[in-house]
């Protein structure tokens, strides 16, 4: 099972990078959601998927599964979701200003400041 | 008493969540906020002097046992590096008023302000890996929000991909902290380190430590991934430089300086070979930055690389010497970037461009910046009364002890060249001709001046009083070099 949810945050890498190295903002936005995404479930399969009950105490319940990695987890997601909602609002802004989304439009001059 | 470890980090919290009540109050907001850090520094400079009567206070929040809960761990060193955080937020509190436009300060800069400095200071003291992403998440945020203050289109431009590096490196951090999280089951760091010496530091250990290199290194603009730093720390206001400028890289390298004497020290031949490799390439193209460009901000914000690559040559060269080089290096580095960038920030301010070639004569209508712009020149060269040179002498005799001369020559091959790119913003800007163009506003420079010189006056304390700062840096790199000591102190045995 391991392998197979390290296969996939592989892939969830591998297509994360891809979109990042693209010229239009909002595929660089997706390329970031996707590499965190990525990380998520890369901490979940490092805890081990063995099998076993929810980690909530319960009477005559021996087998938990790793409460640790669900925790960092969990903070990692509200992290990331609150610096992916500010980088969209700031794409939103810096396309308005400069009027474009493109990466290659949006070098800096030397001049400029 | 060993709530004192948590002070640092809650009294700038507290001050960011009662400063966001009043933003438009900007009398009433500033100097709120200067009383605030003057009464941080206070407390941070008390709990300097605890901790060195008394030894590291381990903090164990919410009284869960060390690997179970989170740990706070004021040693000298964090302490030590979070006063200097707090003084240069003393300075940039006094000066931010001068600088920032009113607007700028209506719209939270001081919430932002005092996150920063709590994220920072919190980096510095944390025990813990994950808590220490958090921590870096927390500045990072408030430094997003920093640099976007004020919303030109350049600041826009030039933040979306500083926040784009920033979060791809927490991913990968994340990442890391799962592996390692994997391998040795725990958090911790000084049960991470136990653990590491109980194998001996496998292969698969060694990815890791170079993993988490790749993630502070990112952060600290070490040699292959410095591109982001320049431009992104030029775009905001001159306060923000400074703070940026003096601390988001220093976390960076003081990460690196805690996981590589903590935690992955089995494998030196080759981990810290390639430090020493990174540390030369760093010191060249920091330097080559600096010299290329003729915009007096960017010559300074490309000075922060080869500042980070002396930093890497004590840790490097792994000896006692060599850390504590470091150390002094580190804390005199934050201060004078601080300054620098307060100085440049005037200079531009009031002679209305940082374009090197239209500044000249400045000197004539600002004697008092011109003389401070020279010694602060002085310090970050290393001339001898001054801090810098103490902390050079100990990071080459720690270079020549472990027989490593190439990187010794680098190194002051570069210091050389460091003052050549800084002397030119003096000897081109400030002397020659008086331009005519130039009204002199003495009334605006004065506030300028004071923040200046209180970081000047620290710099200048730090080198000409070396003798009194000695002993505790070199029990520093004591410290350091005994990895057993944090180890016993955080898990109790």
């Amino acid at each position: 099972m391991e392998i197979i949810t390290s296969i996939l945050a592989g892939v969830l890498f591998t297509t994360g990078i891809y979109n990042l190295l693209q010229k239009q903002l909002l595929r660089i936005i997706i390329g970031t959601a996707l590499i965190s995404h990525g990380a998520h479930l890369f901490i979940l399969t490092m805890g081990e998927l063995k099998q076993g009950a929810p980690p909530i105490l319960e009477e005559g319940l021996s087998n938990y599964t790793d409460p640790l990695p669900q925790a960092l987890i969990l903070t990692s997601i509200v992290i990331s979701f609150g610096v992916t909602s500010l980088l969209l609002v700031l794409a939103y802004r810096a396309s308005k200003e400069n009027g474009t989304d493109n990466m290659d439009q949006l070098r800096g001059n030397e001049n400029d400041y | 008493m060993t709530n004192l470890a948590v002070l640092p980090i809650v009294i700038p919290l507290l001050a960011a969540i009662i400063a966001s009540f009043f933003p438009k109050k900007l009398r009433v907001v500033r100097i709120f906020t200067q009383v605030m850090m003057v009464i941080n520094v206070l407390v941070t400079a008390g709990a300097l002097w605890y901790v060195q009567q008394n030894g590291t206070v381990v903090l164990e929040a919410g009284d869960w046992m060390a690997p179970f809960g989170i740990v706070l761990v004021a040693d000298m060193l964090s302490i030590s590096l979070v006063l200097t955080t707090n003084i240069i937020g003393v300075a940039c509190a006094f000066y931010a008023p001068k600088s920032l436009s009113q607007k700028q300060e209506e719209f939270y800069f001081y919430t932002f302000f005092f996150l920063l400095i709590t994220g920072v200071s919190g980096a510095f003291i944390t025990g813990d890996l994950f808590n220490l992403f958090v921590f870096f998440e927390v500045l990072l945020m408030a430094s997003y929000g920093l640099i976007v203050l004020g919303g030109e289109k350049i600041q826009l431009r030039e933040s979306i991909k500083y926040v784009l590096i920033n979060l791809f490196s927490s991913m990968l951090f994340v990442t890391t902290v799962a592996f390692l999280y994997s391998v040795v089951g725990t958090v911790n760091m000084a049960q991470i380190a136990e653990r590491v010496g109980e194998v001996e530091q496998k292969g698969i250990l060694t990815t890791i430590g170079m993993l988490l290199f790749f993630v502070f290194a990112t952060k600290a603009a070490l040699f292959p991934l410095y591109y982001w730093l320049p431009k992104s720390y030029i775009v905001p206001n001159p306060v923000v430089s400074a703070l940026f400028g003096a601390l988001l890289t220093k976390v960076g390298i003081y990460s690196i300086i805690r996981v590589f004497t903590l935690i992955f020290v089995y494998e030196t031949s080759f981990t810290h070979d390639l430090f020493i490799w990174i540390a030369g390439l760093s010191l060249i193209f920091g330097v080559i930055g600096a010299l290329s460009t003729n915009n007096i901000k960017l010559i300074i914000a490309y000075n922060i690389i080869p500042a980070i690559g002396f930093i890497l040559i004590g840790i490097g060269v792994f000896n006692e010497t060599g850390f504590s080089g470091s150390v002094f290096y580190l804390v005199h580095d934050m201060i004078i970037k601080a300054a620098l960038f307060l100085l440049v920030g005037a200079v531009a301010y009031l002679a209305g461009t940082s374009d090197l070639r239209k500044i000249h004569g400045f000197i004539h209508y600002y004697p008092g910046l011109g003389w401070m712009f020279f010694i602060a020149c002085f310090i970050l060269a290393g001339i001898p009364p001054f801090s810098g040179f103490i902390g050079k002498l100990l990071l080459l005799k720690g270079a020549f002890e472990e027989g490593e001369i190439a990187i010794a020559i680098i190194g002051l091959g570069s210091s050389l060249l460091i003052l050549l790119s800084v002397m030119r913003i003096f000897i081109r800007g400030f002397w020659g001709e008086k331009d005519p163009n130039i009204r002199p506003n003495r009334r605006v420079a004065r506030g300028f001046v004071f923040p200046v010189a209180l970081l000047l006056f620290f710099n200048v304390l730090l080198g000409v009083g070396a003798e009194w700062f000695y002993p505790s840096i070199e029990s520093i790199g004591e410290y350091l070099m005994n990895p057993e000591i944090y180890m016993d102190t955080v898990l109790k045995e």
